[in-house]
């Protein structure tokens, strides 16, 4: 998808991390690694966007994902406008369309877009103005791919090389774009093999041509990962006859100490949160020894830092 | 009146198997001669088609002209003159427009704006249910004296099998043919594209193959329970092929029609979430294709139609969720029919009985064929022009087409419907 490309190749939106070379996901995550001192010191600004205005476009309800764009911005010393869309002009109806040709008079120089339908962030920077970036913070069940790259960032952070590693991400594929996210990166990087644990129900179909091993048991699944990546597991999900009960899902999925032993002795276990206690995950085990979920938070900041200077230009300078 | 001379074409006639080079002659809105004028006949226009193909207009099985109802999309007057300039005499409508066509009342009031339109004949089918509700019987024998040509689920599957029963025999009382499009409501539900990789990389519910085959095996099993002639519409899977295949086999009076966009555009069309190949039902993989274009060959889908369902831009400006499916397809049928003989799929002969004598023969139409005597629906096209397909050529009032910026080779010159001209391509 060369819409987030530009002619050079150089980051212009960033709407998935398929199909991107490797050499640009490795520049993301050093770029996030040059950022991880700015948020060490006690000034934790940075003038890389001074005078640059960033529009969090959120059409669907977040809290973390905002909250660290916005943080983000603000390091970079942007200026950061929030607008929550689901109870503002939409409402109205206002088309998508118009509502951006609006935007866009307000003079400002990338939207982070979350939207419920897939294709929403490409469909933004499809029609924004040249110059707009655009960043996708989550769309439908697409694409998440800030999150894929704090979740790739964490994980060099402790394994360092992503060759040799086994990684699981189990738990509800189907409906999640922070999962396709996670494959395309991990792929892209060229992780040894990823692996996804999960009942038929909550698998797409053909999700194998996404160059991943499938698995229906999970202690098959995790013997010998390096990496688990637990998936929320949302609760409308018990309706639809997607699967029979929380304690079912629990019993065959849900993340314990006992499931983890099969892992590698050094496993790190991963959730990009909200974390559901007791279904998805035990609480031994996500606030265990091994659990790495808070750093993801934290690393989040500077990964979005990175892509945000990137899709604008001044990342370059920093790294 | 109106004594018109058809000079020097080839005259393409699948109905009755004629390829020749030969005068057409027209008189009385009829088909008076070929190669030899009748006794007494003058002339009063002479076109001369030298080098062109003359074959019976193209009857297209599935079109929404959108009107009643939604007149900001398109209207019968634009696309009876659209469907006139891609070469078709005949469009017949599905039943689903707003009011739905279960009332001779609604019939009128179409065939009055198609009196006033003056360009190709338009030929609703009626709703098999009131309302398209799947609950009551539509007076089904006062439609077919008002002009239902068919009874149609219109795209709205009956859901309950015992009314889905009920109706078909009742339309089987009056000699009316059943057009049915199968899908599952449940299977297909929330669905947007074919379930396949690309909807899994793109994220989007899927439409598995089975909503179609499973609703197929349903039908087929009340084809073979009351013996009514029924006609799909619209297949898109190989499976779906496969059991009209076996169906028509074991004698079951069953035909099949398929959009001709199927048979060039797969689920990768939809790659980078590209709404105009967004339809319903949706384009499905290469195999699926492959395996579509074999029965179209082979004659077991007997129609290939456009499907046409024009939309104003806006409805296809949105990601994929909020967009509406359907492409607009009048201007493109007869370019992709002729293209499937360019690539070597089936003779010309075969592939204009797909648009002429097959789908006038599962309606029971007298159109459809050049034999003297007929009514004198006519579409004469250059087989060698090149041209550019885009929005400024298109002539529907729906631009929403899979093939703009496609270069096609042959392009319809002149359109008669009933012997009168109500289109010829300008010079340029």
């Amino acid at each position: 998808m060369s819409l987030q490309l530009d002619e050079h190749g150089r980051l212009r939106h960033f709407l998935t991390t398929e199909g991107l070379p490797r050499p640009l996901l490795t520049q993301i995550l050093d770029t996030a690694e040059s950022f991880t001192g700015v948020i060490g010191k006690s000034i934790k600004k940075v003038p890389l966007l001074r005078g640059r205005t960033v529009m969090n476009l959120f059409f669907e309800a977040s809290t973390r994902t905002r909250t660290t764009f916005e943080l983000a911005a603000k390091r970079l010393s942007a200026d950061v406008l929030n607008i929550n869309i689901s109870t503002s002009a939409t409402v109205k109806g206002e088309s998508l369309l118009d509502m951006l040709r609006n935007l866009e008079a307000m003079q400002c120089d990338m939207f982070v877009v979350r939207h419920a339908d897939s294709g929403a962030a490409h469909f933004i920077a499809r029609n924004a103005a040249p110059g707009v970036s655009v960043i996708n913070a989550g769309d439908g069940r697409h694409a998440h791919p800030t999150q894929a790259m704090l979740d790739m960032f964490t994980i060099r952070r402790h394994k360092r090389e992503f060759e040799p590693l086994r990684v699981a991400i189990v738990g509800d594929i189907l409906h999640s774009r922070v999962a396709r996210s996670q494959i395309h990166a991990l792929n892209g990087l060229g992780a040894g093999e990823v692996r996804v644990i999960a009942p038929r129900t909550l698998l797409p179909h053909d999700i194998e041509s996404l160059g991943v091993k499938v698995f229906h048991d999970i202690r098959a699944g995790l013997a010998d990962v390096d990496v688990v990546i637990m998936l929320r597991l949302q609760k409308e999900r018990m309706s639809g006859a997607l699967l029979p009960s929380e304690s079912e899902f629990f019993r065959l999925y849900g993340l314990t100490e006992e499931k983890l032993s099969v892992a590698k002795p050094d496993a790190i276990v991963m959730h990009p949160g909200p974390i559901n206690r007791g279904v998805e995950i035990e609480s031994a085990v996500a606030d265990g020894p091994r659990s790495v979920i808070l750093e993801q938070v934290t690393n989040g900041i500077a990964v979005r830092m990175a892509v945000m200077s990137m899709a604008l230009g001044t990342g370059g300078e920093n790294a | 009146m109106n004594n018109i001379v058809l000079s020097g074409g080839r005259i393409v006639d699948p109905a009755n198997g004629l390829d020749t080079e030969a005068d057409l002659f027209v008189s009385e809105g009829r088909i008076a001669g070929i190669g030899e004028a009748p006794s007494g006949f003058r002339a009063e226009q002479t076109l001369d088609v030298g080098g062109q193909i003359v074959c019976p207009g193209l009857i297209d099985l599935a079109a929404r002209p959108r009107e009643p109802g939604a007149t900001h999309k398109a209207t019968i007057a634009s696309e009876a003159r659209a469907a006139a300039a891609g070469g078709i005499t005949t469009l017949c409508c599905p039943p689903d427009s707003q009011p739905v066509v279960d009332s001779t009342s609604v019939v009128e009031l179409i065939r009055r704006r198609e009196r006033e339109a003056a360009g190709a004949k338009i030929l609703p089918y009626g709703a098999l249910t009131k309302g398209l509700a799947g609950e009551q019987l539509t007076e089904m024998a006062a439609l077919k004296a008002a002009g239902c040509a068919a009874m149609a689920d219109g795209g709205h599957v009956i859901r309950n099998s015992l009314v889905l029963r009920r109706a078909m025999e009742y339309a089987g009382s009056f000699k009316l043919p059943v057009l049915l499009t199968p899908k599952d409501p449940w299977l297909s539900e929330g669905g947007l594209i074919h379930e396949g990789h690309v909807a899994t990389r793109l994220g989007l519910t899927g439409i598995p193959a089975a909503a179609e085959t499973a609703a197929l095996g349903r039908d087929l099993a009340l084809v073979q329970q009351t013996g009514v002639r029924t006609h799909f519409g619209r297949l898109s899977t190989a499976a779906g092929a496969n059991q009209i295949a076996r169906a028509q086999q074991q004698g079951l009076p069953v035909t099949a029609d398929v959009a001709a966009l199927q048979l060039f555009l797969t689920e990768m069309d939809l790659w980078d979430f590209n709404t105009a190949c967004q339809v319903d039902p949706p384009v499905r993989s290469d195999s699926d294709r492959a395996a579509l274009r074999q029965a179209v060959a082979n004659g077991q889908i007997a129609a290939i139609c456009s499907d046409h369902q024009p939309h104003e831009p806006d409805a296809k400006d949105g990601p994929m969720g909020t967009s509406s499916p359907g492409a607009s397809g009048l201007d493109s049928l007869l370019p992709l029919v002729l293209r499937l003989v360019d690539e070597g799929v089936l003779p010309l002969m075969d592939a204009l009985a797909r648009v002429t004598s097959n789908p006038a023969h599962i309606l029971g139409l007298e159109a459809g064929s050049l034999a003297v005597g007929r009514v004198a629906d006519i579409c004469v096209f250059d087989p060698k022009a090149v041209w550019w397909f885009n929005a400024e050529t298109m002539h529907s009032m729906g631009k929403n087409s899979p093939f703009l910026g496609w270069e096609f080779t042959g392009r319809v010159t002149h359109t008669l419907v009933d012997g009168r001209l109500v289109y010829r391509l300008s010079q340029q």
